[in-house]
């Protein structure tokens, strides 16, 4: 009797906001949830569909009119390719371009130009990039429908988030490295060399392989160029090639297709059986796309205990 | 004005950058990097521009902002922009109304409700979505929401193979981690100081968070949804594969459209003849799609500075 009397008892509007509130938890939690559950979701039907065409020969076959035997050989060999291209091309520009920024640039009005135009070029949607190497590196300079042409149009896409990613990397090299250096008499890039990239390296690592799993999984911008083919041989360049420049000159121009394309190509086959066919490239693909972003991952961790 | 700072750095080293020769070589060279994206931004806007330009010398304005049918394949030949705005437009809309309530949700779980180890968690996973090449979202537009879920729930003769819907719930999913990313980070920005006065005063956490954190935060929400509808209205393999090549006007997001983009992909496939009027009305769309993009990611960016400016 005693203890009831001290309860303290909120009544009314006080248990209704109350309610609602705790409520509430449950329903945001519920959206959340529904976000991470579909990316689960997605993973077991992909697998559930495609495991059964995953074999060795899936990988080895070139593509066929046989669900059954189609392999995504070409596609790999392109992706490869293509990504080895982009990476060569784009890379020392975009740190380039970071380092600039970072640590050369005149603060004037160029340097907000220059910032404002790259994150820009990052928001511009990969068809029109499709549509710039159509007409510059295919057309233009007459590269054709290549592995080059797909290369330098990958890589232009890719420049403006890999000189953001490198550009924060720079920036969270602490000042006091640069300035020890330059206090002991380097000049500016003995300081920007010895001293802020070796520290920016895993982040700047970092970022550029995420750009680079972006470009993985690139497809828009490569139809625009024209890698829909079909295509029953290797391309690039073949081992014997790699003696000879003319050959390995002429394996870069040679027509090509990618991964994401095939998985297009068979996922509008009117055909179901193609469909495993392309959920079974899909898990290719997310594995090559998952083992770079572990990579980043893992770069970044063993950075940040040292 | 300490040494660390790169700009005054700049002023200090002037005279030691040329005692050795191959300083300026590398300085040279780095704005030589630099200058690639400026160039390529000019080559976007000069290819866009010329090429359209070619475009409005054979079709005239009027016809491209004022006829409402794209037909530039068969007779009678039509260049109306309209058909395909539209088309853009009902998958996008379908899209936020979709992702933009889930995307809130979990940005307001995420930053006012979750234990800071549960969102150390749920956060990346979420982000993930994000990392998913758009080709694989559009596989999964065509077979498993399409097939397995609209068509069972509404009716085979309801739903058409090639449909709105499908590409908008796909597109939703691909835009779920930048808006509820993005604005976790603004609600997470918000002072600690505002929400402690108004929990002082009695309120439940339910109402700090609709009636403090969601206003001060709504900056940072805005660009969010701004960058999310960018890059909606940007992205060609969902809708292409998804929402069909049948330019209409329709509000029904059961039938098939064409967007911007995915006529743009199928002029690219198509292996249009160089010179022909449809040809270069892949670069008329182009300049439309690419204005509209820049436009929202303008006014997300101004965005981002207003709410870095109120409470930084």
């Amino acid at each position: 009797m005693a203890s009831e009397s001290v309860r303290l008892r909120a009544g009314g509007a006080v248990v209704r906001r109350q309610f609602a509130s705790r409520a509430s938890r449950y329903l945001f939690l519920g959206a959340t949830l529904l976000g991470v559950s579909i990316l689960g979701f997605l993973a077991y039907d992909t697998v559930d569909t495609g495991a059964s065409r995953l074999s060795l020969d899936f990988l080895t076959n070139y593509p066929s009119r046989f669900a059954e035997k189609a392999g995504l050989r070409p596609a790999i060999f392109g992706t490869l390719w293509l990504m080895l291209i982009t990476i060569v091309s784009s890379i020392p520009i975009a740190i380039g371009t970071a380092i600039w920024i970072e640590e050369f640039a005149p603060r004037n009005r160029l340097l907000t130009i220059v910032k404002i135009n790259l994150a820009n070029l990052a928001g511009v949607p990969s068809i029109i990039y499709g549509i710039l190497g159509l007409t510059i590196f295919v057309r233009f300079a007459g590269m054709d429908r290549s592995l080059l042409a797909g290369g330098f149009t990958l890589a232009l896409m890719i420049i403006p988030m890999t000189v953001i990613a490198s550009q924060e990397a720079i920036r969270q090299v602490p000042p006091s490295l640069r300035d020890g250096a330059v206090a002991l008499g380097a000049t500016r890039w003995q300081a920007v060399r010895h001293n802020v990239l070796p520290n920016a390296i895993p982040g700047i690592m970092t970022g550029t392989i995420l750009s680079i799993s972006r470009a993985v999984g690139e497809t828009a911008a490569l139809l625009m160029i024209g890698g829909f083919t079909f295509i029953r041989f290797d391309p690039g360049p073949n081992l014997t090639d790699f003696a000879d420049p003319a050959g390995f000159w002429a394996g870069l121009e040679e027509s090509f297709t990618v991964v994401p394309i095939q998985i297009y190509a068979w996922s509008i086959d009117s055909r179901r059986e193609f469909q495993a066919n392309a959920a079974a490239a899909i898990i290719v693909m997310m594995a090559g796309v998952m083992a770079l972003n572990l990579l980043a991952a893992v770069i970044r961790e063993r950075f940040r205990r040292n | 004005m300490t040494v660390s700072d790169p700009g005054n750095m700049n002023e200090a080293l002037r005279k030691r950058q040329f005692s050795r020769p191959g300083e300026s070589v590398i300085l040279f060279i780095l704005t030589l990097c630099a200058a690639v994206s400026l160039v390529t931004t000019l080559l976007i806007v000069g290819v866009l521009v010329r090429e359209s330009a070619t475009f409005f010398e054979q079709v005239s304005f009027k016809e491209f902002f004022l006829e409402t049918e794209w037909q530039p394949l068969f007779e009678p030949i039509s260049f109306g922009i309209w058909e395909l705005v539209a088309g853009t437009l009902l998958v996008t809309f379908w899209a936020l109304v979709i992702a933009v309530p889930i995307g809130l949700a979990a940005a307001v779980y995420l930053s006012e409700y979750a234990h800071p180890n549960t969102r150390k968690v749920l956060k990346p996973i979420l982000e993930a979505l994000a990392g998913v090449p758009t080709v694989v979202y559009a596989y999964f537009a065509l077979t498993f929401v399409t097939q397995d879920l609209l068509r069972p729930a509404f009716g085979a003769d309801q739903v058409n193979v090639f449909n709105a819907l499908s590409a908008s719930i796909m597109l939703a999913v691909m835009i779920l981690p930048t808006i509820a990313s993005i604005s976790e980070d603004a609600m997470a920005n918000v002072p600690r100081d505002l929400r402690e006065a108004a929990y002082g005063l009695g309120a439940t956490r339910l109402e700090v968070t609709i009636r403090v954190v969601f206003p001060a935060a709504l900056s940072g929400i805005i660009a969010a949804i701004l960058l999310a509808i960018a890059r909606v209205v940007g992205e060609t393999m969902i809708v292409a594969i998804a929402a069909g090549s049948t330019p209409q006007l329709t509000v029904n997001p059961f039938e098939g459209v064409q967007t911007m983009t995915g006529f743009m992909l199928q002029v690219g496939l198509g292996d249009a003849a160089r010179g022909t009027v449809d040809y270069q009305a892949l670069f008329a769309v182009g300049m439309m799609l690419f204005l509209i993009t820049l436009a929202f990611n303008v006014a997300a960016h101004f965005f981002v500075g207003r709410y870095r400016e109120e409470y930084e």
